[in-house]
């Protein structure tokens, strides 16, 4: 318990550093890579959570294929590389209030709410197969909708971005 | 382990993906930080599924990521095609609804 709570403490470090500089740095290839150390954190946080398929998912979907996406995003958009334009608006102590305000809302409510309230240990370990055998039973019909979603986002994405 | 470290730190992160949403210019970015809300609701989702001794919050997660996965797909097509049409991707730049 003691050696989770420390790893727990490191990566949420990580993750929480790295976002708020994500969103502050002004050059955009280092907000992408700040955004792919905020997913890899997440995904070793999945596994001390015991949900090893969400972590292999999110490893595989997000740092490999929705990364390689923002990087020929910001390739196409020939987004200036340096620090030249300006990246955050005028408007950004507002956007800071209201973050503020949210996150010290919802932070509130969370600790009024479950206050010092344990996470159930030695609980059931879900394997791979048992997230399958739940997505192929109970969750088929929502599962059929996501590939329909799937190829239509993709249609979609082929029709909006080609040239003629 | 508490329940409200892992609520907290996905707290955290939807908050500072909002920061980004409404603060930042550039259309990749807010695209960007649109991802890092979806993110902090896949935690609470797992963190809850855990607490619960249910699987269905792994589900949910994966099913948010292949929507997420799609959604990104969409958004940088259509932030393409406003670069082409508007050589520009600052969200300032595009006030045409404007009153």
């Amino acid at each position: 318990m003691v050696a989770q709570n420390i790893f727990f403490g490191i990566l949420a470090t990580i993750v929480a550093l790295s976002a708020v500089r994500m969103v502050t740095t002004r050059n955009i290839v280092h907000a992408a890579l700040y955004l792919v150390a905020v997913l890899a954190g997440l995904g070793a946080l999945y596994v001390l959570l015991t949900a090893e398929f969400v972590a292999t998912t999110q490893v595989l979907v997000y740092i490999g294929a929705v990364m390689v996406l923002f990087l020929f995003g910001i390739m196409l958009t020939k987004a200036p590389l340096g620090n030249v334009m300006e990246m955050t608006g005028k408007q950004w102590p507002l956007a800071a209030v209201v973050a503020a305000l949210l996150g010290g809302v919802t932070i509130y409510s969370l600790i009024d709410r479950f206050g010092s309230e344990r996470l159930a240990s030695g609980g059931p370990v879900y394997r791979t197969a048992d997230v399958s055998d739940e997505v192929f039973s109970t969750y088929i019909v929502p599962f059929e909708a996501v590939s329909v979603l799937l190829l239509a986002a993709l249609i979609g994405a082929i029709v909006l971005a080609r040239k003629d | 382990m508490l329940l409200n470290q892992f609520l907290i730190l996905g707290a955290v992160l939807f908050a500072t993906g909002v920061y980004g949403v409404l603060a930042r210019r550039n259309g990749v970015m807010v695209l960007m930080s649109i991802e890092l809300m979806l993110n902090a609701v896949n935690i609470n989702l797992v963190a809850f599924g855990v607490q619960h001794g249910v699987v269905s919050g792994q589900v949910f997660a994966i099913f948010v990521i292949a929507v997420a996965a799609a959604e990104v797909g969409v958004g940088l097509a259509i932030v393409l095609l406003l670069y082409r049409n508007r050589t520009s991707i600052d969200v300032e730049d595009f006030d045409l609804m404007r009153g």
